[in-house]
């Protein structure tokens, strides 16, 4: 019988769900670099090889200046990795990507090597989103990828609902919004419109290059340059598109619950 | 003579008074409209007193029947008698009278100028008079006089708008209906006469004994249809629809609300006290009639968006309640449980009086929106909560009864209503005890499609943003239309917050009709909470529910204090998925509420829907855009449409033998003479 | 006029707290199910708290309404919860109402809910509204003849009477008006608390919803208790159908070893009918919106069956 069957398969199958947070993070794909990490100390004087290969100008250097890559705009497409003759920008091979201010993402400066990743929210916050957090996603004319990576987090393996956070119908049910795309300009009214409509106190939260500084489309007439033109905006995840395991670090930092299913990290 | 008949004898005197003084003063509009329905509200008032001491103190079943003139022949008298059921439908005919009236002091207002108020107000005086007259009176000559003089001058106010083509029309439709209606009635009384020989009601009484089971079951049906035509029972219900939504709204709140109950009445009264001892099948027939009637009756209304109309469809669903009641009631009383009996007939009798408040108040209501916005069209309608707030409240109430919700008359009755079926089941061997608890399934499907329509009926009205530039400039109604309104809507909070105090008023009515008075068997603890009969039997408490329902508020209000001080309340625009924002044309139709049931009902609707669109490239661009649609009318189509071509088509025939000659009719006149002698021989 | 305090008090406790449980519940076995660890049960209370502590945004075109519901829904829905038997047989407000006020004070909830989702103005609520009455009207005949099937054979719709009536008669649930009833109650259960196949309470499709296009307007606390409420009104049905078709365990008094006894034996039977309820929807696809009432037109034959069965084995 159908159902009979289906019901043994089920139960052999047991729990697939991952362990991580409260085990190890899966491996990154090997196409997957990872992080970046910026050593301006190694730069030779005068050399500015990987600022001309970024495609989306991510990366700056004034003259006698260190250089400055802009994570927040990398597409991570690892061109400058190749273009460094000192090794001065490196991949790091870790998932860990988020970050709570926007400057926290220009690395470069002494100290400030590899991104800071995010804090927990207040203690108010915190309590009140902790055990319960609801987003509505607002995919503001992007291509997509992220929307799909964001997507993967509600399958079985990874399970976002086991940490009390789900996306949910209307914005006046969520705690919160999860933008991703470059904000183009058909859907500014609308982010507007759904960041009002959200009760407060709320978050938000821009994943992917183009949410934060318009990605590939960053400088065109059609877009908003990221989210952070329009809203206030409480996480930064980089990636073009980010790893699920990015989006996940990004938002269990947020809600200081990497220590595993019970909380504490 | 008792105090209470003293009280409606001043309640006649008003009316007459009030008749008399709006026409003679018709001239004065203003003058004419204070004088006709002060007089008409002092009459409802001191009627409605009098039916309702009668009652509570007994001294209705005591009351013989008074004789106030005497003709030459034989049985031509006229005889009134205030017996404990004509008490409690005077009680009705008087509350809404009363309330009605008040409210016409300020809706009349609308046609001073334009039409003659002092008619109006005397024609409504006249006709409140000859209602009362059909309730006390006491034989046939007085009954008949006055349901004719019912039916003439509910035309007459049907007939007020007479300039809309519309109007006319439906004024004609009814009154036709109403004279085929007292032709099966005086057929009905005219064979009980046959075997009783008196035609006062006191002589009626049992007369169904002395006749042959042949003739029983002929009066029966006469009476049947008779009464079932003025009720408004399906299949005879054609006229209901189309009347009451024509006429001036305070009378399409007193024909819905009174007139029709002249058809229970005459139900009632022939049924139980006439005919007696029925066989079980009559109160099967009424029991299947009622159904139908209630299911039909609310599937059209859903389908209306003409709020009058839908509100004329809903009379009929209650009706069919009514006389669910009342065939349940007759078939306990072939089987020999008078408690039950009682029991279905006190439900009956309850719906009767719980109709009359809601309904009376949503004709009121309805009156309101119409007043504020002049258009009856609920798809042009809308946003009117804020601008007449306390009409919205009021016509939430009547909804809320209508839709038999705890904690107000509609459900009371309806609780009543399935306690009597439920126990129906046990109360006899035969199949057709299988109808009792089918009828109380079909009872809870027409509860829970009224309580849709109602959705649709307040939600689509009231709520959301305004659809017309009428909607929007609606403003509320006068103090006094407000107050005929709140006195309805005080009568169904005080039905269904306390049923036992006027179950208990009618325990001399039951006790006429069933000879069973279920006296205290119907309330526990000291009458808060109304029981069924019976060990054991369910009870409830709408009073109690109420308080306990407003205390568990607390719970929320708790944890609001506790968790959630810091939080504010903001206003925002109503989310529209991030558009420019939502215009009125966005909100849903009442014709968009309606369409899932009309797809899963279509065997019955068979809905016809027909799209025109105009366009240049594309017919997603369409320049135009025309939707049609409506459902047929199945007992209009398949029953009187073909009835009506074959009486013409029968009529023009036999107009042949009008010849027009003289000596062919003194042919006729001679040939029947002939005849007669023949017979007579 | 005696209530029980100590019954009020114990069974209004048992109703607000075991009813977000139950709701919790039936995610986790859901999505046990889909091999997946899912929302620990507890969730739903930490969602609730959360809702009662967030601001409120409210719709410019809402009216008085629009606040009324929440209020309604939530007293009508606890109130629904004091006539039903959990743990034990005499439910406290067992006098003031039974199957009938029952029904009827759930569909007061209904009908204010279906006016709160018209009141803001948006097509989304009022298509909400629209599908609720259509589906609720559609349900109610076999809910009834259901109920009135148990009601006549317990003698009284007063709730408790009946559980007391059953009590005892163990081979009652062979019998097939039992049965049949219990089916036809099954499903109208499933179509009371907007399951799959009738309505798919995770949607985001709002074309696809039924009972969250009525809630898309509401934050804050007013959410909070329209979803405590509806998780109140599951537990009512749950409890309904548990303890009308399986009238056994339950604790005659409330002496504290009967009442333990009684609330374990209420564990089993609600844990038996979530199992049921997810394993439905667990192997059912939501069903296209017409073809709900050929589901609900089956829970009306089956119920008429059972009371023809009732008549016939009399």
């Amino acid at each position: 019988m159908f159902i009979h069957d289906t019901i043994l398969n089920r139960l052999k199958r047991g729990c697939e769900t991952m362990d991580y947070p409260a085990g190890d993070a899966p491996a990154l794909p090997d196409r997957h670099g990872g992080g970046l990490r910026v050593e301006s100390a190694r730069c030779a004087a005068d050399c500015s090889a990987c600022v001309s290969v970024c495609p989306t100008e991510a990366i700056t250097r004034a003259s006698g200046q260190a250089v400055a890559l802009d994570l927040g705009r990398c597409l991570f497409c690892a061109e400058c990795v190749r273009a460094c003759p000192d090794r001065a920008i490196t991949q790091t091979g870790d998932h860990r990507l988020a970050a709570r201010l926007r400057e926290d993402l220009v690395l470069g400066g002494t100290g400030k090597e590899q991104v800071r990743l995010a804090a927990a929210l207040n203690e108010r916050l915190r309590g009140l989103f902790g055990r319960s957090l609801k987003l509505r996603q607002v995919s503001a004319g992007g291509c997509n990828a992220c929307e799909a990576d964001t997507n993967v987090l509600g399958t079985i393996g990874w399970d976002l609902g086991r940490f009390g956070i789900q996306f949910v119908a209307s914005p006046r049910h969520a705690d919160g919004l999860l933008i991703t795309g470059p904000v183009s300009k058909n859907m500014a009214l609308a982010l507007q419109k759904t960041y009002a409509a959200v009760p407060d106190p709320k978050i938000v939260i821009a994943v992917g290059a183009c949410a934060i500084a318009g990605g590939p489309f960053v400088g065109h007439s059609q877009v908003s340059d990221g989210a952070g033109a329009l809203v206030p905006v409480d996480l930064f995840v980089p990636g073009c598109p980010p790893h699920p395991l990015t989006i996940l670090d990004g938002l269990l930092r947020l809600l200081d619950r990497l220590g595993g299913p019970s909380g504490k990290g | 003579m008792d105090y209470p008949a003293i009280l409606l004898i001043v309640a006649a005197c008003a009316y007459v008074a009030g008749m008399a003084g709006a026409l003679l003063l018709r001239r004065v509009g203003r003058l004419a409209l204070s004088v006709g329905f002060g007089l008409a509200a002092v009459g409802g008032a001191c009627g409605f007193l009098s039916g309702v001491t009668s009652l509570a103190t007994g001294q209705a079943a005591a009351r013989g029947a008074v004789t106030f003139w005497s003709g030459p022949a034989p049985n031509l008298r006229l005889v009134i008698q205030a017996d404990p059921l004509s008490c409690f439908f005077v009680t009705i005919v008087s509350m809404l009278g009363a309330a009605i009236a008040i409210y016409s002091l300020g809706y009349s207002g609308a046609y001073l100028g334009r039409k003659s108020v002092g008619l109006l107000a005397a024609l409504y005086n006249a006709l409140l008079l000859a209602t009362t007259l059909t309730f006390v009176a006491g034989n046939v000559w007085v009954f008949l006089i006055a349901w004719e003089m019912m039916a003439l001058l509910a035309y007459g106010l049907v007939t007020f708008e007479h300039e809309d083509r519309e109007t006319r029309g439906a004024a004609v439709f009814y009154f036709i209906m109403s004279h085929i209606d007292a032709v099966c009635v005086m057929l009905g009384f005219l064979v009980l006469f046959q075997a009783a020989g008196d035609f006062s009601f006191d002589g009626l009484r049992g007369v169904g004994a002395k006749l042959s089971s042949g003739q029983r079951d002929t009066a029966f049906l006469l009476f049947v249809v008779g009464f079932g035509i003025k009720a408004g029972l399906v299949p005879l219900h054609v006229w209901l629809p189309v009347a009451h939504p024509v006429a001036p709204s305070n009378v399409s709140a007193l024909m819905s609300g009174v007139l029709i109950k002249t058809g229970i009445y005459g139900i009632a009264r022939v049924c139980f006290e006439f005919l007696g001892g029925p066989p079980l099948w009559w109160g099967a027939l009424l029991l299947a009639l009622g159904t139908v009637s209630a299911v039909l009756g609310v599937l059209y209304a859903l389908m209306e968006h003409d709020l009058k109309r839908l509100l004329a469809y809903h009379s009929i669903e209650n009706i069919g309640i009514i006389v669910m009641g009342l065939g349940a009631s007759l078939m306990f009383v072939s089987t020999g449980h008078p408690v039950l009996a009682a029991l279905a007939l006190a439900a009956a009798l309850y719906h009767t009086i719980n109709h009359a408040s809601f309904k009376g108040l949503l004709f009121l209501g309805a009156g309101s929106v119409l007043h504020a916005t002049h258009t009856r069209n609920m798809e042009e309608m809308g946003g009117l909560v804020k601008r007449m707030p306390q009409t919205a409240m009021l016509f939430l109430l009547g909804a809320v009864a209508i839709s038999a919700l705890p904690p107000l008359n509609g459900f009371v009755s309806e609780w009543l209503t399935y306690q009597a079926l439920l126990q129906g089941f046990g109360s006899t061997d035969s199949l057709l005890r299988l109808m009792f608890p089918v009828g109380g399934a079909m009872l809870a499907l027409t509860g829970a499609l009224a309580a849709a329509c109602f959705v649709k009926a307040f939600g689509i009205s009231f709520l959301a943003q305004p659809r017309s530039q009428a909607a929007e400039r609606a403003r509320e109604v006068p103090a006094s239309m407000r107050l005929g309104m709140a006195l309805l809507a005080i009568a169904c909070l005080f039905l269904g917050l306390f049923p036992t105090v006027f179950l208990g008023w009618l325990g001399p009515v039951m006790n006429q009709l069933t000879g069973e008075a279920l006296a205290g068997r119907l309330s526990l603890a000291g009458g808060w909470v109304l029981a069924a009969p019976g060990a054991n039997a369910g009870s409830v408490s709408t009073a109690a529910m109420t308080l306990f329902g407003l205390s568990f508020l607390l719970v929320p209000l708790f944890l609001r204090r506790m968790l959630g001080r810091r939080a504010k309340t903001v206003r925002g625009p109503t989310w529209d998925c991030g558009l420019q924002g939502l215009t009125p044309r966005m909100e849903y139709s009442a014709t968009g509420f309606s369409k899932p049931l009309r797809m899963i009902f279509k065997a019955l609707f068979r809905p016809h829907r027909e799209v025109q669109r105009e366009y240049e490239f594309s017919p997603y661009f369409a320049r135009s855009l025309r939707f049609e649609s409506h459902v047929e009318e199945v007992f209009e189509e398949r029953i009187y449409r073909p009835t009506r071509f074959w009486i013409l088509r029968v009529s023009r025939r036999v107009r042949a033998l009008q010849q027009g000659s003289l000596q062919v009719y003194l042919l006729y006149i001679f040939l029947t003479l002939l005849g007669l002698l023949l017979w007579a021989v | 006029m005696n209530i029980d305090i100590t019954s009020l008090i114990a069974q209004t406790a048992l109703v607000l707290l075991l009813s977000p449980l139950l709701s919790g519940l039936i995610a986790s076995l859901k999505a046990k199910l889909q091999n997946r660890r899912g929302p620990r049960v507890w969730q739903p209370f930490f969602d609730l708290i959360k809702f009662f502590r967030k601001d409120m945004v409210i719709s410019e075109h809402a009216s008085g309404v629009f606040a009324a519901v929440p209020h309604v829904v939530f007293a009508t829905a606890l109130m629904a919860g004091l006539m039903v038997p959990l743990a034990w047989v005499p439910a406290p407000l067992q006098l003031f109402g039974g199957a009938l006020a029952l029904v009827g004070l759930l569909a007061l909830g209904r009908f204010f809910l279906a006016l709160g989702g018209l009141d803001p103005g948006s097509a989304f609520g009022g298509m909400g509204s629209s599908r609720e009455m259509t589906i609720s009207a559609i349900a109610e005949p076999a809910m009834m003849l259901a109920i009135f099937t148990a009601a006549i054979a317990g003698g009284s719709t007063n709730l408790s009477q009946i559980v007391m009536a059953g009590d005892g008669h163990a081979g009652r649930f062979l019998e097939p008006a039992h049965t049949l009833a219990f089916s036809a109650m099954f499903i109208v259960l499933l179509a009371e608390t907007g399951r799959v196949p009738v309505d798919n309470p995770a949607t985001h499709l709002e074309l696809t919803m039924i009972h969250e296009a009525m809630i898309l307007e509401y934050s804050g606390r007013y959410l909070a208790m329209l979803e405590w409420a509806a998780s109140m009104k599951q537990l009512v049905l749950f409890g309904l159908l548990a303890n009308l078709f399986f009238p056994f365990g339950l604790a005659p008094g409330m002496l504290p070893a009967a009442v333990a006894q009684g609330m374990g034996w209420l564990a089993i039977k609600l844990v038996g009918l979530a199992v049921a309820v997810v394993l439905v929807e667990f192997t059912n696809a939501k069903l296209r919106l017409f073809r709900v009432p050929d589901l609900l037109g089956a829970a009306f034959v089956l119920a008429t069956l059972a009371l023809v069965s009732l008549f016939l084995f009399r």
